[in-house]
Parts: structure tokens; C-alpha cells; sequence
């Protein structure tokens, strides 16, 4: 250390001399480092970094010759700690510039770092980059080739492409193969410039440089995967490539290029995967190298990782490749027993994959891949579970051959692999190993992590729905996956199972016990009790026969299973919604219950949860007045009917021919009928969802417009609301409907015209909108209606005051500013408003005699609970005393406070204008 | 292709980063954040591959430091993982005994020997003679034109010896090749 410090003072004694001021406070690299590193907290590191920062800054501002290079170096580390170090490129150009080869090489590292394409400082390098590409010394072209490398852009690749290109023919290797990487940076940045290499690339590969021919590869695959042009003309190397690879696996023990045992793996893998780009799709070239990669996979050491990279790249090679079944018997022989081959086999399948080959080789390609399986390391696995994954559906016999390595995979502790299994696991059910499969999966399904539960259940239900081979191990299987999937799996699985029952009648008692013994002790699991609670409702009856081994349960019980289930208040609202839904419905299979039900139901007419509430509101009042109506309402539902494609699908039992978007169509479909068939349990039908309500809202969230759905402006026409609510389709329900408005709207005196009665009828029936109805009359029998929920929920408007204002329009000012006025007005086509639906028309005009309001828009936010919409504007650009308008929906189904936050933005005069406006009492709805 | 190269510590902190693809500052963060996060907390059983975004990662951990590559699709996940272990081997070689701290103190070394291996995200050279005899010439000349008190001074001179104690950290390579390949 002594020596070090005499050192440095004699340096300094030197710099003083020499005139250079010396700035003490100049700390060397490595302690700026260690004093970074002694920070104990990110305010200390801060501290003593911004101290350093403005140091450098200091000295870079005095232009000190000296330092530069120390301060680069330091603020390139200060870069890495993810402080910003922009002040810094400049002076990187400047180290470029200087002479000393200390200086450039830490000014290209600093360039490569702090400089990129999209900074405009890089193009200051191009002609830094220019003079050194020629330097006489080797280090500083290489410094400059580097750079290239990392930092082009495409002006760059087009002002260099030329120079690189002389480089390419230098002799000097170390120039050369450094060149020919630029190149593929230049080619990949800027395709036409390709051209300008094609020349001098044949004679690349006669090169005995390493490195100059392994980017000589690089170089002609990229060129062939850009051009088919070119893509022929390299076709003929095919024999040079095969030289080179001979001679590459054929040579002795070269201690330079070797990696444990194996001869340049990185050259190898290259060249093979060059072979796979030729080989595709032409059979006089893959017939060519058919000899040699076959050699190859029965040459290649696979102990290490750098052969398995090879024969990785080989079996991707060979899967895609033409050649005969000589191959399929040397590559069986192999043995891979080390690592290092198998990058290189992996390479091979690859390319088998891609040539256009025999199913033999593919068959070959697999079993290197069935092979990785078996491998202790987990790299080597999850690389050929991706690798079959990806070749599934087209060699789906022979990577059936392996389900029982795959299936092993599912039990690997990495999640990835865990993940590729299942998905192989998918694709290779079919009817013979489903049960068997099934079986597996369950198992899985027990143990998975939960992120696996919902895809592995909602695929296992597709898998049986195609190919179950008997009802009863259907039904068995379904509770088991619902069991083990527990609250993972998804909706879709609830609606397939219910499908399933309804359309079982052999099977319903059985699965009735199995499904009430299950949730006897257990409502946690959701998905499994809402099924329960939904067969209880439609079938409780059979719980009376005492055909299932004897086995028979009272009506209390059954009451009492369901009011269990809606009493869990842990459980989610749909499945309470089922249970109160299955309750009413039981009624009617045991009228002795009524009174029971009819008190739970005023329980519930309390809850805290609105829909519920309703529900249970609805339903009592049913029960209690109109008992003469409630079997007609209640009915037991007839049998979905089962898609007709699945049954088409069962037919076919090839599954191997489907392609992904049929049975990603096939998923959308259930997914939909599923859905449907939600709706229809609920009584509404998607599409009677009005084109005035938020269609797009409501179909994104069909459940949600199920509960919720209180739009009055609704209009179907009445039978079919209350047929659909009701589940049942007979025509009596048409007579009904004057019966059922009578019940509610008793006092509605004068019968209307049909259409708007129903409607008056229905928001009676909802209680909910009330608001809406024709007369004064009404109104007051609806708050009487009202009275039940508490008269808290919301005021009836008075009708007369609506219609005066229809008469005679308002509108509000919203905002008025810079000369630019926006006004609210009540919509004007005669769309009509209330208090759950308001339409607003908004006029923006442009009040200045001059200015030109540009990219005006408009954009506006309610409260949660509404729903708004906004239309599109007829224009965004105002010209002097020119206006727009655009129209605002907004549903508020609870007839909350008409509260809207806008935002307004512009252009005036190139200036960028923001405001935020709030909007409360708009005096035409209040 | 390489598309970007980092190295960082068990603790999360970045000693390394090399970029081949144009991402702003911003970006960047958020990509090394996003990636540390992910690596750290993979299990040791895990395999070494994870898919991110549209393009491969590979990493493989030596000792206390992850080395982390991201890869296109069309890559050999296998090879680039004998990339990074070249890349260690060479490091090894050069400092003799590598450990953590010679690339915290000696940053822009490591990244001199990367760019004498790689360009542009492709290998450049597979002997690793001819890369260190390539890193030792150019040590050269730098020794040649700075006196050498001046550029240890830089702290940018070919250490004959190290002045912090690596023994407690030990040799990422030796620590590694223990649990390599079984």
C-alpha cells in the first residue's frame, strides 16, 4: 500500500508540474464504490451519490481532460444503481475522440450503455465509429464493431453497412468475425441491406476460424429466414455445411473448442439449425443431410449440458426433416446418459419437427423428446415437454406412446413443467384413456397449486363431456372434480354439471344423496353447493321415493339443508340466490313447507344484500296472496337440451383432427350456453336486454344484468318477461299477465294499451322502479307498495312535473370558458327520460370569432352504481361559432343523485387545455 | 439472439446489465424489477426457463450471483445456458477465482470480457483462449500507455493482487460447479 500511495503522489507531483490542476477531491473508482457500498440506508447512497453527481458534473463542466474517464467510469456505476446518468453521453463521445486507448475503451462501454437508438446523441458517434472501423489497430476497430453491435439504429446501418462490409474481407480473423456479427445487427435493422453481404458470405465457410464461422451461420440463416430468394441459393451449401459438421464431430480432441467432451456444441447447434432452415420443405436437401444428423444423435456425448443443447437443436432438426427410415435405427441405439449432447439433440428434434419428414423420423424426434423426460434435470424436462407441446397435434400417436413419462410430470415440484404436463395431459385424452387419465388428474387436482384448479376442472369437464364413457362415472367424476377443485373451479362448470342432471332423469335420485350427503356437513365449497341447492329446488320431490337404497328424506330436511345453505354468510351471493331461488321452488313440491318458506322469506325481506332482498320480497308476497298462481310459477323445469354438436363429437372419436379454434369455438359456445341457461333459471333473456340499456355492460356481464337488471325502459312484451321469469313456457302465462299486474297494481284502474302496461306491470312487480308509471293514481299505490322496503328507497317523482318540463326545455350551463360553453340540454329526439334513465344532450360551441377549438374531447365518469354512455361526437375540431353535440346515457338503476365528474380537454390556439368539471343538480332531473 | 443480459446479486441488487434491444431508461427499470422479482422467487427445484412476454428467459444462479439472459423463441434454451456458463468460465480465468466483489469493483471488466464474447447477442468466439488473450493484449496497452500508478489509481488496472478479501464471498464458479450437473 505504500508503494500505491508514493505512486500516487508522485503522479500528482507530476500533474502539478505539468500545470494540471490536480482536484484532491477526485476519489479513485474503487472508493467511490466502497462508500456506496458503506451506505447503510437509500438515503445515505443517495446522499453520497448525488454528492459524487455533482462533482462530475463540476469537472465535466471545466472540460478536465484528466478525469474524464475515471468520472465515465464512475457514473457508469451510478447508472447501474438506477440513478440517472444522461449527463454523462457526451462525455462519452468525447473519450470516443480522444487517443488514448484507455479513454476510447471506456468511452465505446460508456456509448453501449448510456446510448441507444433512440437517442439523437448516438448519430455523433457514426463518424467517431466511421474513422475507427479503419484504425490500423485491431483493438480499437474491435472497440468500434462492438459499439455497432450494440448501439445501431437503422440511419447507422445504412451509413455503415458498406464499411462493415470491407471488414468482412479484412484477413485478420479477429476483425472478421466481429464484422460479420454487425452484419446480422444491420441485417435484421435493415432487410434490403442484405444484398450487400451475399457476395462475400460463400467463401466464409471455408474458414477455419471458429468464430468467423459461426457467425458466418449466423450470418446465412438470417439471410434465408429474410429472403426465399436467397434461401434457395444457399440450398447448395447444404454439402459444405455437412463437411463442416463432419469434420466438427469427427475430429480428435481440440482442448480450444471444447466443452466437456463435446467439439464446439455453440458451432454445432448453429449448423443445425441451419440445416433445419434449408431442409424445410425440400426433399433433395434433407435427403442430404439426412446421413449426418443421424450420425450425429448416435455420436453426441448427451452427459453434458452442451451435448444435450445439440441434440435438443438435432431433434427439432429432424422432426421437421425428409429421410428415411435408416435414421429411425441408429438414432434408437442412442444412449443419453450425460448432458452436454443433449442441447444438440434437442436442436435435432427441433429440426425434424420443421423438415418435411417421415412419420418414422417424427416418431424418432419424439422419442429423444420422451427421452429428455426421463431426465434427472429438470432443464432438460421442461424444455422437451415445451418442445411436444408444441408438435402435439400433429404426432399425437406417438407422444401418446410417452402419457405415462408425461403424466409422471405432473408430479414434478417446478410449476412450469407442472403446467406443460397438464396441458400435454389435455391433448391426449381420448376415449380409450379417459378413465384412466381422469383418474390421474383428479389425483393431480387433489394436490396442484391453486392457480392450476380452475383450468384443470373446466378442461376435465370438457374432456368427459366428449368422451365419458357411461353417465354414472360421469356424474361421480363431476362431484369428485367439483370436490377437490372446491372454490377454484368456474361458473362454467356449475352450469355444464346442472345440464348434465336435468338431462339424467335415470340418474337424479342417485346424485340428489350423493350431493345432499355432501353438503350436510360442508356449504364452504360453492361451486359444488350451488349445484346442490339447484337440484334440491328442481327435483326435492324424489327425495321422497324410497328407491335409492332405501335411503329417504323428509321435506324438513330438505327445507333445512337449503335455509342452511342461504343462512352461510360466508358463502357468495349467487349461491344464496340459488338457495332462496331452490326454496320457493320447493313449495310447490311440498306445499307443507309454505308457511315455513314464507317466514324465512320475510326474514330475507331484510337482508342487507338488494337482490336477496327483493327476491325474498317478491316471494312472500307470492306465497302469502297468490298462492293459486305459485305452481304455475314454480314448475319444474324441462330438460336442457344438450348441444348437438357434443353429440356429433362423441361420435367422432378422433379428437387428434380437431384443430385449437374448433374447440376454442366449442369453448365459447358452452361458455354461452352455459350462460343461457343461467339467464333462463333467472327468468331473463339476454336478448331482451333493450338497444336503449348498456347492451355492451350487459353482455359482459350477463349475471350481473340478471341481479341487477332494474332498467326500466326494458320493453319486451310481458308474457314473455314473466314466462322466462318463471321458467315456464305454457301459454297460460299469457292470460296471466293481466292477473299478475292486477295483483300488484290493484289499483290501477283503467286497463292501458298492452305495451305499456306491461312495462307499468313489470317495475311494479320489481318494486324497484316505480318512478315510472303513467299516473297519479299509480303513484300512490306504488308508494304504498314502496312502504314495504322502508320508504327510505327512493321518492316517487311526480309525473305531472316530468311532463312539464318535457313541454318546455332546459338546459344548464355546464361550463364556459376561454370562448368555449358547454351546455346540457334534456335529450332531444324524444328519447325519453326517468328517473332510472336519463339521456342528456350536450352542445359544446365555440363562442370566439377567431380561434379553431381542435381535438375537443369530451369524456365523462359517474357514480358506481350508474352505468353511463357516452355516443361518439359528430366532430372534435370547432371552427368560430361552430358547435357539437354528443349524447349521455346514464342507467341509475337506484336512483342515486345524477352526479357526474366530466373532463374536458382541447387545443386553442396550440395550447393544451385540461379541465375538470363537476356536475351536480341538473335541474332538469331533479 | 441475446436480447439483454443482467446480473444480479441474491439481494436483488443489479451488477450487471447489457442491452441489445433499444428500451427507454423507464422501461429498463421496470423490466429488472419485474425479472429480479420473478428469478428470487423461484425455488431452487425450479428449471431454469421461464416464458416472459414473447421471448425466453434463461437464468442459471452461481453462488450468490443470478445470471439472467432473455432469449427469442426460436433460441436454444440448453445452449445459452452453456453461454452463461462460458461467460463464468471466463470470468474465472480472468480474476482469477471470480467472486462477486471482482465484478462489483471491477464492473466494466466484465463487461469488456462480455463484449469479447458476445456481439450484437451472438456468441463471437467459442475458444476462450483467443478471448482472453484478446482482454489481456488490450490490458495491455492501457498498462502500457498509463503509468501504472496512475491507472490503479482509475481503479481500471489488471489487479496483480486484490486489496479486499474474497474469502468470505468464495469463488461463484467453484461454488457452482459442486451442485453443476449433478
Amino acid at each position: 500500500m505504500q508503494v500505491l500511495e508514493q505512486l500516487e503522489n508522485r503522479v500528482v507531483g507530476a500533474f502539478d508540474q505539468l500545470g494540471i490542476k490536480f482536484t484532491p477531491s477526485s476519489q479513485r473508482l474503487r472508493d467511490l464504490i466502497r462508500q456506496i457500498r458503506s451506505a447503510r440506508t437509500a438515503a445515505e447512497e443517495r446522499a453520497v451519490i448525488n454528492k459524487e453527481c455533482a462533482q462530475i458534473r463540476d469537472s465535466f463542466r471545466a472540460e478536465d481532460n484528466t478525469w474524464r474517464c475515471r468520472n465515465v467510469a464512475k457514473l457508469l456505476y451510478i447508472y447501474m444503481l438506477g440513478y440517472p446518468a444522461h449527463f454523462g453521453r457526451l462525455e462519452c463521445l468525447k473519450l470516443i475522440a480522444s487517443n488514448r486507448y484507455t479513454d476510447k475503451r471506456i468511452g465505446y462501454l460508456g456509448a453501449m450503455l448510456l446510448l441507444d437508438e433512440k437517442q439523437d446523441v448516438h448519430l455523433l458517434v457514426t463518424q467517431s465509429l466511421k474513422n475507427d472501423l479503419i484504425n490500423s489497430n485491431q483493438y480499437i476497430a474491435g472497440l468500434a464493431l462492438c459499439t455497432l453491435g450494440s448501439i445501431l439504429s437503422t440511419e447507422m446501418s445504412r451509413d455503415l453497412a458498406v464499411d462493415v462490409e470491407k471488414l468482412i474481407k479484412n484477413s485478420n480473423p479477429y476483425l472478421k468475425k466481429k464484422a460479420i456479427l454487425c452484419a446480422i445487427r444491420i441485417i435484421r435493422k435493415v432487410p434490403e441491406l442484405m444484398e450487400i453481404y451475399v457476395p462475400s458470405v460463400r467463401n466464409l465457410l471455408n474458414e477455419k476460424n471458429h468464430g468467423v464461422l459461426l457467425g458466418a451461420i449466423g450470418l446465412i440463416t438470417e439471410m434465408c429466414i429474410r429472403s426465399p430468394d436467397i434461401l434457395t441459393h444457399f440450398r447448395k451449401l447444404v454439402p459444405n455445411l455437412v463437411r463442416v459438421l463432419k469434420n466438427l464431430i469427427m475430429s480428435g480432441y481440440s482442448p480450444d473448442h471444447d466443452v466437456s467432451g463435446i467439439s464446439d456444441p455453440f458451432l454445432q447447434v448453429r449448423i443445425i439449425r441451419l440445416l433445419r432452415v434449408l431442409g424445410k420443405n425440400d426433399l433433395e436437401s434433407s435427403e442430404s443431410m439426412n446421413d449426418i444428423l443421424a450420425q450425429l444423435v448416435f455420436l453426441t456425448e448427451t452427459s453434458t449440458l452442451a451435448g444435450q443443447a445439440i441434440l435438443y437443436e438435432l431433434s427439432q432438426t429432424l422432426m421437421s426433416l425428409c429421410t428415411t427410415s435408416s435414421t429411425l435405427r441408429v438414432c434408437t441405439n442412442t444412449e443419453t446418459t450425460k448432458n452436454a449432447g443433449n442441447s444438440i439433440l434437442h436442436e435435432t428434434v427441433l429440426t425434424i419437427m420443421d423438415i418435411k419428414s417421415e412419420p418414422a423420423l417424427r416418431v424418432l424426434a419424439v422419442n429423444i423428446l420422451g427421452r429428455f423426460l426421463l431426465n434427472q434435470d429438470k432443464n432438460i424436462r421442461y424444455v422437451a415437454l415445451n418442445t411436444l407441446l408444441r408438435v402435439v397435434h400433429a404426432d399425437l400417436s406417438s407422444i401418446q406412446r410417452h402419457r405415462g413419462t408425461i403424466v409422471e410430470c405432473l408430479k414434478d415440484p417446478d410449476v412450469s413443467i407442472k403446467r406443460r404436463a397438464m396441458e400435454l395431459c389435455f391433448a391426449l385424452i381420448n376415449r380409450k384413456n379417459i378413465v384412466e387419465m381422469i383418474d390421474e388428474l383428479c389425483n393431480f387436482l387433489q394436490t396442484c397449486e391453486p392457480e392450476f384448479k380452475a383450468d384443470c376442472s373446466s378442461n376435465m369437464f370438457i374432456a368427459m363431456e366428449k368422451y365419458a364413457p357411461n353417465k354414472k362415472w360421469h356424474v361421480d367424476q363431476m362431484i369428485r372434480i367439483l370436490k377437490s377443485a372446491g372454490n377454484n373451479s368456474r361458473d362454467d362448470i356449475v352450469s355444464s354439471f346442472i345440464s348434465l342432471i336435468s338431462n339424467t332423469s335415470e340418474l337424479q335420485l342417485y346424485t340428489m344423496h350423493q350431493l345432499a350427503d355432501m353438503i350436510r356437513d360442508d356449504v364452504t365449497q360453492q361451486p359444488l353447493v350451488q349445484v346442490a341447492a339447484w337440484c334440491i329446488g328442481e327435483y326435492g320431490d324424489q327425495f321422497q321415493s324410497s328407491e335409492y337404497e332405501g335411503k329417504k328424506i323428509d321435506e324438513e330436511d330438505i327445507a333445512n339443508l337449503l335455509i342452511k345453505i342461504l343462512n352461510y354468510n360466508a358463502g357468495l351471493i349467487s349461491t344464496r340466490q340459488y338457495a332462496i331461488n331452490a326454496l320457493i321452488k320447493l313449495t310447490t313440491r311440498f306445499p307443507v313447507l309454505n308457511e315455513h318458506v314464507q317466514s324465512i322469506m320475510s326474514v330475507y325481506g331484510c337482508n342487507m344484500n338488494l337482490d336477496l332482498q327483493q327476491r325474498a320480497v317478491e316471494y312472500h308476497s307470492v306465497l302469502k296472496n297468490y298462492d293459486n298462481l305459485k305452481d304455475g310459477l314454480y314448475e319444474q323445469m324441462q330438460p336442457f337440451e344438450i348441444k348437438q354438436s357434443y353429440i356429433d363429437e362423441i361420435e367422432d372419436d378422433s379428437y387428434e383432427n380437431k384443430n385449437e379454434d374448433e374447440i376454442l369455438h366449442e369453448k365459447e359456445k358452452q361458455k354461452e350456453e352455459a350462460t343461457k341457461a343461467l339467464l333462463i333459471i333467472f327468468g331473463e333473456d339476454s336478448s331482451e336486454v333493450t338497444p336503449n340499456s348498456n347492451e355492451e355492460a350487459s353482455r359482459m356481464d350477463p349475471l350481473a344484468d340478471i341481479f341487477g337488471n332494474t332498467t326500466p325502459a326494458a320493453k319486451p312484451s310481458t308474457s314473455n318477461v314473466l314466462d322466462s321469469f318463471f321458467g315456464s313456457n305454457e301459454p297460460a302465462a299469457h292470460s296471466q299477465s293481466n292477473d299478475i299486474l292486477d295483483i300488484f297494481g290493484s289499483s290501477n284502474t283503467q286497463p292501458e294499451p298492452k305495451t305499456v302496461s306491461a312495462k307499468s306491470g313489470l317495475d311494479d312487480f320489481f318494486g324497484m322502479n316505480s318512478a315510472s308509471t303513467q299516473n297519479k293514481s299509480d303513484t300512490v299505490s306504488n308508494s304504498d307498495f314502496l312502504d314495504i322496503f322502508g320508504s327510505s328507497q327512493a321518492k316517487p317523482i311526480q309525473n305531472g312535473h316530468g311532463e312539464q318540463l318535457n313541454g318546455k326545455k332546459e338546459s344548464m350551463n355546464v361550463y364556459e370558458k376561454n370562448e368555449v360553453k358547454i351546455t346540457f340540454e334534456p335529450c332531444a329526439n324524444g328519447k325519453g327520460s326517468s328517473p332510472t334513465q336519463h339521456f342528456i344532450q350536450l352542445k359544446a360551441e365555440n363562442l370566439s370569432f377567431s380561434n379553431i377549438v381542435r381535438d375537443f374531447i369530451f369524456s365523462a365518469a359517474a357514480p358506481t352504481s350508474m352505468k353511463l354512455q357516452l355516443s361518439q361526437p359528430d366532430k372534435t375540431n370547432l371552427q368560430p361559432f361552430e358547435s357539437l353535440s354528443q349524447t349521455i346515457a346514464v342507467a341509475n338503476p337506484n336512483k342515486d343523485k345524477l352526479r357526474l365528474r366530466l373532463k374536458l380537454s382541447y387545443r386553442l390556439n396550440d395550447l393544451s387545455i385540461e379541465e375538470p368539471v363537476f356536475v351536480v343538480n341538473i335541474p332538469f332531473f331533479e | 439472439m441475446i436480447q439483454f443480459l443482467l446480473l444480479f446479486s441474491r439481494q436483488g441488487k443489479l451488477r450487471l446489465q447489457k442491452w441489445y434491444t433499444a428500451y427507454p431508461d423507464k422501461v429498463k427499470k421496470k423490466i429488472i424489477r419485474e425479472l429480479i422479482a420473478t428469478i428470487l422467487s423461484r425455488k431452487q427445484k425450479m428449471s431454469s426457463f421461464l416464458e416472459w412476454k414473447d421471448s425466453k428467459i434463461v437464468y442459471k444462479r452461481y453462488a450468490s450471483l443470478y445470471f439472467c439472459a432473455c432469449i427469442e423463441q426460436e433460441d436454444n434454451e440448453l445452449i445459452t445456458l452453456e453461454v452463461i456458463h462460458r461467460y463464468v468460465e471466463l470470468l474465472d480465468k480472468y480474476f482469477g477465482s471470480v467472486c462477486e466483489l471482482d465484478i462489483i469493483f471491477n464492473f466494466e471488466k466484465a463487461y469488456f470480457m462480455w463484449d469479447e464474447f458476445v456481439i450484437g447477442g451472438e456468441i463471437q468466439e467459442t475458444s476462450k483462449k483467443n478471448v482472453l488473450k484478446a482482454i489481456s493484449d488490450q490490458d495491455m496497452i492501457q498498462e502500457e500507455e498509463t503509468p501504472q500508478g496512475f491507472f490503479e489509481d482509475h481503479g481500471l488496472g489488471r489487479n496483480g493482487r486484490k486489496w479486499y478479501n474474497n474469502a468470505t464471498i468464495g469463488n461463484i464458479l467453484k461454488m457452482v460447479n459442486a451442485v453443476y450437473f449433478f
